[in-house]
């Protein structure tokens, strides 16, 4: 029931056409895995550490690895510059991603260890958790971390009374109507979720549609995603 | 009813597997909530709640201050958490650590999102001074589901709130003078119902062990079938079943919620 299929987007784009996508692996010769990925304009990279040491001692899991991962923007990222270091969103950002991705990460192998994933957003045009997320999970593919598989994650908005797929930052602002309402998710290919987050305006039977469009979406990540994985292979 | 008080996971399970809970509530059912207001008298507005015996404390304070550049001629709105140590030997002193930053992040996204605060109304000179509303939470007893109750206490402590005087002339708040104005909130209460997945079964208002084992929640912020908010927390997975199951069975909850604590809200 998305209505209105000639909705028009500031940037032209279909309803559920994601901005252009760009993913490319081992961007950070020094990680033990890295990636790039992008959405438009909105760019993450990120890089893992690991599995090492875990410091503290006391954060330590005796049964498995820990995962542990960083989000954060730097400062001429956004228009108005932001003042470095971590804050509450980032913060909370943070933990987002790590629930976002170990549930596809099989980290008994490392006991007492860490797996750092730092994610930093060079440039943001909004849906940036999302990019970081994907890039986070090319990273840890990247750095051989067992896997059960990927996760892919992008943004949904309702403008007005539209849904949409891949949020940039004009209809963020969006402001007619209902204004607009963001829904970023995470979902493995076999459309589990293993995040979710909404603010806004949305009736249950919409968001209920808009969770299908992500399904939809993230399927077509994916294939983004491994396709980069087997480029980064073949140029080895 | 369990007389032992040593619950392990298995148990909670088993019994969760037969559509039963240890205190002998459903799995849709929330234990007994109370609201007390006017708690603490020097804030513009408090609220205590308990469920079961989980309790929070909520304070409402507010200051004029200068408008934010992309909202001249409208309040502002700030929600802070602090899981205080003696509501629960989990709990350390020291800087807010991630929970209590996720715990205000999320009542503040229901808050805001669902504009219940008429923001616009809290303007004193356009460009240069308007009203912060400040919402401070801060737990007293942690026995499970403190994120529902520091909802339902941030909406009786706003509900109940008053505005305090204005020196115009020397452009400061009379601290402890109120006018007898409330904060101007619309109708719609956003209520805040987080859902729990325990092994595969879904409740809400867990106790403290029932939380300490759950899977995954997900909490949303909605008012009448309207969702303004919402945040899926921990690890496990949700098919897409599941989660059209959890959004049924949360707008249930939330009517029948606020059909309780309608009278505290009028």
């Amino acid at each position: 029931m998305t209505k209105k299929s000639d909705f028009e987007r500031p940037d032209g784009r279909a309803v559920n056409e994601t901005r252009k996508i760009t993913a490319k692996v081992g961007v950070i010769p020094n990680a033990d895995g890295s990636a790039m990925f992008s959405f438009g304009e909105t760019i993450a990279i990120a890089a893992v550490y690991g599995p090492r040491k875990m410091h503290p001692q006391h954060a330590q899991d005796p049964q498995k690895g820990v995962l542990r991962c960083e989000y954060n923007m730097i400062s001429f990222s956004v228009n108005e510059r932001i003042r470095p270091g971590m804050n509450r969103r980032s913060t909370e950002i943070s933990k987002i991603t790590e629930w976002a991705l170990e549930p596809v990460l099989m980290l008994e192998k490392y006991p007492t260890a860490v797996v750092d994933v730092f994610i930093n957003i060079i440039q943001a045009n909004a849906s940036t958790r999302c990019a970081g997320i994907n890039a986070a999970a090319l990273a840890l593919a990247q750095a051989g971390i067992p896997m059960k598989s990927l996760v892919s994650s992008v943004s949904i908005g309702k403008l007005d009374k539209q849904l949409v797929v891949d949020v940039s930052k004009k209809e963020e602002d969006w402001e007619e109507g209902e204004g607009a309402t963001d829904i970023p998710i995470t979902m493995t290919p076999d459309g589990k979720i293993t995040h979710i987050q909404l603010d806004g305006k949305i009736s249950k039977e919409q968001l209920k549609e808009a969770v299908h469009l992500a399904r939809e979406a993230t399927k077509k990540i994916y294939e983004i995603q491994k396709d980069a994985l087997r480029r980064s292979v073949g140029e080895q | 009813m369990i007389e032992t008080s040593k619950l392990n996971a298995e148990t909670i399970k088993k019994y969760l597997a037969e559509g039963k809970r240890f205190d002998g509530r459903q799995p849709d059912e929330f234990r007994e909530i109370s609201i007390e207001t006017g708690v603490s008298k020097n804030a513009e507005g408090s609220a205590r709640v308990k469920i079961g015996k989980t309790e929070v404390i909520v304070g409402i304070k507010m200051d004029a201050q200068t408008p934010y550049p992309d909202s001249m001629d409208k309040g502002n709105l700030m929600v802070n958490a602090e899981l205080l140590p003696l509501s629960s030997s989990k709990f350390e002193s020291g800087p807010p650590k991630f929970p209590s930053i996720e715990l205000a992040r999320i009542i503040d996204r229901g808050i805001r999102e669902s504009k219940f605060i008429q923001l616009e109304k809290l303007c004193i000179k356009e460009g240069e001074k308007v009203w912060t509303v400040m919402i401070d939470i801060y737990s007293l007893n942690d026995d499970g589901n403190l994120l529902d109750a520091a909802g339902i206490a941030a909406i009786a402590a706003l509900k109940t709130a008053r505005i305090p005087k204005y020196d115009e002339e020397a452009e400061r708040v009379l601290f402890g003078e109120l006018t007898d104005k409330n904060i101007p909130l619309t109708k719609d209460v956003p209520i805040s119902i987080t859902l729990h997945k325990i092994g595969n079964h879904f409740l809400v208002d867990p106790t403290a062990e029932e939380e300490a084992i759950s899977g995954t929640r997900l909490t949303i912020a909605s008012s009448n079938g309207v969702i303004y908010s919402m945040q899926k927390g921990e690890l496990a997975e949700l098919d897409i079943e599941e989660f059209n199951k959890a959004l049924d069975l949360i707008e249930k909850t939330e009517r029948e919620i606020y059909k309780k604590l309608e009278k505290h809200f009028k």
